[in-house]
């Protein structure tokens, strides 16, 4: 783990890394969806909306594995000080909020025929909400870190260790409160759930985690990219300035 | 399942706002990308 800290060995894997991600993520991402869409049963209860499965439940696997990879980065930023670990908490933080949000709405769109509302209060819901808002505070303190190419990225690390308390908060909630959510189909090595609709959805959830990498992958690429242009235009506005 | 509400609008919109978002969070990282890399080959030739 620590020779990968390293950002120009880093950037020789990644280069490689990514696209393999990404089109290994669209392939298995849209045999998923398509089968769920088109292929896969109706069920008893639910009938036909059923199919919003497998898109909510990666999306919001990936919204708290998201969060996870903010507060792993973070501890590795703080107490072993990797040059990359702050960059990947940073490329994390955007693909985080976007899968929270997709999250969030798949399961309101989901809600209104299934429960008969679009929004309840309830453990699980505002848990999910919260984490959004913690994406968002994230991005911008990261953002405000980052001004006039000062990077120091304690604030937002210590911010990204401390919203990790929100993960079991959301994990646990349908255990601890009452709620219209249902529990988990699917703990450790037991599922709940028929094989015609776990296969499809573990296959969605290896997709999505997929592309989620290779989102992550190209915006650490990106970020380390500016970084080192901004060092050698200093460089050689320095060396203008002595000249 | 509540009567009277056609299940496909919901699943569509779904898989619209999904799968749209999905791809435009990757598009835009992948063209972001490219662009900083280039930009940085080009910090080289100045």
């Amino acid at each position: 783990m620590h020779g990968f800290a390293n950002p120009a060995r880093f950037l020789r894997l990644a280069r490689w890394v990514a696209p393999l991600l990404l089109v290994g993520g669209a392939i298995l991402t849209g045999a998923a969806l398509a089968w769920g869409l088109f292929k896969g049963p109706a069920d008893a209860l639910q009938g036909e909306t059923v199919r919003i499965l497998y898109l909510h439940v990666p999306t919001a696997w990936l919204a708290m594995a998201g969060w996870m990879m903010i507060a792993g980065a973070s501890f590795a930023e703080l107490v072993w000080r990797h040059p990359l670990a702050g960059i990947a908490a940073r490329a994390a933080a955007v693909p985080g909020a976007v899968f929270t949000a997709i999250c969030l709405i798949t399961g309101s769109l989901w809600g209104r025929p299934a429960w008969g509302t679009w929004w309840v209060w309830d453990g699980r819901l505002t848990s999910m909400l919260v984490l959004l808002f913690l994406y968002f505070s994230y991005v911008a303190l990261a953002n405000a870190a980052d001004q006039d190419g000062q990077t120091d990225n304690r604030v937002p690390a210590i911010f990204g260790l401390v919203g990790a308390v929100n993960i079991p908060i959301i994990h646990y909630s349908v255990l601890w409160w009452n709620s219209l959510h249902q529990p988990p189909s699917i703990t450790m090595g037991q599922s709940a759930m028929a094989p015609e609709f776990l296969v499809p959805l573990l296959v969605a959830t290896l997709g999505f985690s997929l592309l989620f990498g290779a989102v992550v992958l190209a915006r650490m690429r990106a970020i380390l990219a500016q970084v080192q242009t901004e060092a050698r235009l200093r460089r050689k506005a320095m060396a203008e300035g002595q000249g | 399942m509540h009567e009277g509400l056609n299940p496909w609008t919901f699943v569509i919109a779904a898989y619209g706002l999904g799968l749209g978002g999905t791809f435009a969070l990757v598009a835009s990282s992948w063209i972001a990308m490219l662009r900083a890399e280039k930009r940085r080959d080009r910090s080289r030739d100045l």
